[in-house]
């Protein structure tokens, strides 16, 4: 193992990083000292990212679950919805949360890049960045499902949200049957990051 | 005119959705806390970012990583600035700064 | 130009050689409007330093999955949602 020169933090150069790791540490280094950014900057960024995680999701969907008046702000405007829970919307203008119903099924995804409510749900998985997600699930929804493990009939409409511009997607997927008796905790575990992006339903596990 | 590459919707493919999942490695933390940085700090906007990564030829970005992207758009936008010299990065890069 | 939710629309069939963010598959496609978004800064200027201003009404339209592919597999109610600025719109009857 080799060390780079003094840094605030460990940096490692192992074998089999890409390039582009010594070359984004490099950058870092020029911008720093250019004045274009500071270390602070960037570690206050990296603490974020890190800190993201779909609970926060999960505890809008739950609340939404069990208080009906919440549900409503909810889908009138996720945004206030979420700052009314205490949580961090994200820098997006606009938040928008879908309901999935018996009669309504919607999945998201950006086929122009990877725009994803990531202040709510953490950095989005490799597959929904993927070219091949983002040209198959416009054309073919119900096959992308499946392969999700999911199958819908052809009693549910099946809406596919292509998030072009700077609104964030939030899928409320429907609450499971028989979870009546269920604290508002427990319903939150249910809330997976792939049920509120609708590639699966809420209470399944990953297949 | 034909789609750009950036284009995917409804483009056709056989390629399987791999759903393998990795947790970001240091140095992608390090490309998306940088470029949340530059945002912030004005340098550029998140339009350029986008821009930036769609002026890749076709096959760069086919074959990219998605933080390669970043990277090449970031470094794109800021040497069109005249923020970055034409170079400066290859050098600091190969210097091991 | 400004829709009322429920106005059916088409999409522009521009070509656009610079960045702009309306995917190619929707592009000449009818649709309706389902929920306007208030207006933003135009990324198609954005993109290359400018203010992006004036703002431009985005709106989230609704469009029948079995217009946009010549053998849609799945039933005539499925739907795609795209946002799409004010620009990249007119009226339909």
């Amino acid at each position: 193992m080799s060390h780079d020169h003094a840094h605030d933090h460990d940096e490692i150069t192992t074998d089999g990083e890409p390039e582009a790791a010594a070359r984004v540490r490099a950058l870092v280094e020029l911008l720093v000292a250019k004045e274009i950014v500071t270390r602070e900057d960037v570690r206050r960024g990296v603490d974020w990212l890190v800190s993201r995680n779909p609970a926060d999701g999960a505890r809008l969907v739950a609340r939404a679950w069990v208080d009906p008046d919440f549900k409503r702000r909810l889908l009138e405007d996720a945004r206030e919805a979420a700052l009314v829970l205490g949580l961090d919307p994200g820098p997006s203008p606009v938040v928008v949360a879908l309901e999935n119903t018996p009669g309504v099924h919607h999945v998201v995804v950006c086929t122009l890049c990877s725009c994803y409510p990531r202040a709510l749900l953490g950095p989005p998985p490799d597959w929904y960045k993927s070219l091949p997600y983002r040209s198959r699930v416009v054309a073919d929804p119900r096959g992308v499902l499946r392969e999700f493990g999911l199958e819908l009939g052809e009693g549910v409409e099946v809406r596919v949200v292509d998030s072009t511009a700077d609104i964030r997607y939030l899928v409320v997927p429907a609450r499971p049957e028989g979870t009546e008796a269920l604290a508002e905790e427990e319903l939150a575990a249910l809330v997976t990051r792939d049920s509120m992006i609708g590639v699966t339903l809420a209470g399944t596990a990953p297949t | 005119m034909e789609r750009p590459a950036h284009d995917r919707g409804g483009r056709p493919t056989d390629e399987p959705i791999d759903r393998t999942e990795h947790e970001l490695a240091d140095w992608q933390l390090l490309t998306d806390a940088l470029v949340g940085a530059l945002i912030r700090r004005g340098a550029m906007n998140v339009d350029e970012l986008r821009h930036g990564i769609e002026s890749m030829p076709p096959e760069d970005y086919e074959r990219a990583s998605y933080y390669e992207r970043w990277l090449f758009s970031v470094e794109t936008t800021l040497t069109e600035k005249g923020i970055l010299a034409p170079g400066e990065l290859n050098e600091a890069a190969a210097r091991g700064v | 130009m400004a829709f009322d939710v429920g106005q059916r629309v088409r999409v522009a069939e521009r070509e656009h050689a610079g960045h702009h963010r309306t995917p190619g598959y929707v592009k000449g496609k009818r649709g309706v409007v389902v929920r306007p978004h208030g207006a933003f800064r135009n990324p198609e200027t954005r993109a290359y330093g400018g203010d992006g201003l004036p703002e431009r009404r985005l709106y989230l339209v609704a469009l029948e999955q079995d217009d946009l592919w010549p053998a849609y597999p799945g039933p005539p109610e499925d739907r795609l949602y795209v946002d799409v600025f004010e620009h990249w719109l007119v009226e339909d009857s």
